[in-house]
């Protein structure tokens, strides 16, 4: 399957990272990762670049990464459709310590305007 | 983390439980502080585990018995203060206020069997009752825009929508005069603040 997941340094995006890498190394995903401007995360762009590339070489998988410049949610849906991506992964959302999820407006953007398929990782 | 507004006059008192009362059903409702026995503690895990899961909210609360026990298990702690509603020895309803960075998240559960009679509005005013007593400053909560009953309750209480952004609408509610620098900002031009 041909996967971009979109990473911008929130914990749930670190954590989509995680399992979108170690899926790839058993499916052998065609896997992107496109690295988000997100003005909520605490960690900046170079270093979500820097853990990303770190992850696929732990999973020993060949994998691309990209810097995606400009409005997260809409250069994401463009790219997948633009490029033939099969599926767009993203982090599954905050988890207050109350417990409750809710999810950011990248996610709710990819998720109302994307023709591709999404999967947010829980 | 984006900014959280929060109305600049602070709520009225709220009453203090343990609050008495008869609901609009005409059964006898008693609103009491959590007290960590064994016996609450069980009986707030029935009243989840048979709670209407179309009622959830968010991910709250959790679907299953264990899921239920380790959610509990994570908001009856000390920082947090919870506050039920008792009938007839079962929980009729439960609130609680648990602590983020800088505030309070409110979340209230009345369960099928319980609501449409007047009890979620006792119950969340006896929270914010406890709260006021606690001192703690700002109160916040999520409510799903359809939920009109929900979201009119809240305004009537005080909450004021303070992020309109998200999927869910977000409230926003001051409690007790801010003793923080921070928060004291807006009346830097007097100087009055303490």
């Amino acid at each position: 399957m041909h996967v971009l997941c979109g990473i911008g340094g929130s914990d749930d995006s670190l954590r989509a990272l995680e399992q979108t890498v170690d899926r790839a190394a058993v499916a052998g995903d065609d896997l992107t990762i496109g690295v988000v401007e997100n003005p909520n995360a605490e960690i900046a762009v170079e270093e979500v670049i820097r853990r990303a590339e770190a992850a696929i070489a732990a999973a020993g998988i060949d994998a691309t990464v990209r810097h995606v410049e400009g409005d997260p949610g809409s250069r994401l849906v463009d790219i997948a459709e633009q490029e033939g991506f099969d599926r767009i992964v993203l982090g599954g959302g905050h988890t207050s310590p109350m417990g409750k999820i809710s999810i950011g407006p990248i996610a709710e953007f990819v998720l109302l305007n994307s023709n591709t398929s999404v999967t947010l990782v829980r | 983390m984006r900014e959280r507004r929060y109305p600049d006059a602070v709520a009225g008192r709220f009453e203090t439980p343990p609050i008495t009362f008869t609901d609009g059903e005409g059964r006898e409702i008693e609103i009491r502080e959590y007290d960590d026995s064994e016996a609450s503690y069980e009986a707030l895990v029935a009243m989840y585990d048979s709670f209407d899961p179309s009622d959830r909210a968010q991910g709250i609360p959790p679907g299953g018995e264990s899921r239920v026990r380790e959610w509990l298990d994570a908001i009856l702690t000390d920082d947090c203060l919870n506050v039920v509603a008792w009938c007839a020895g079962s929980v009729a309803g439960h609130a609680t206020l648990v602590p983020d960075d800088e505030a309070y998240e409110l979340a209230i559960f009345v369960h099928q069997t319980y609501q449409r009679a007047g009890i979620g509005t006792r119950l969340i005013r006896g929270l914010l009752g406890c709260g006021q007593a606690a001192g703690i400053e700002q109160v916040w909560l999520t409510v799903e825009r359809w939920n009109r009953a929900a979201v009119s309750l809240y305004e009537k209480i005080g909450f004021e929508t303070s992020n309109t952004e998200s999927f869910e609408l977000e409230m926003a509610l001051r409690l007790n005069e801010s003793t923080d620098d921070t928060a004291a900002e807006n009346d830097s031009d007097d100087g009055s603040a303490e």
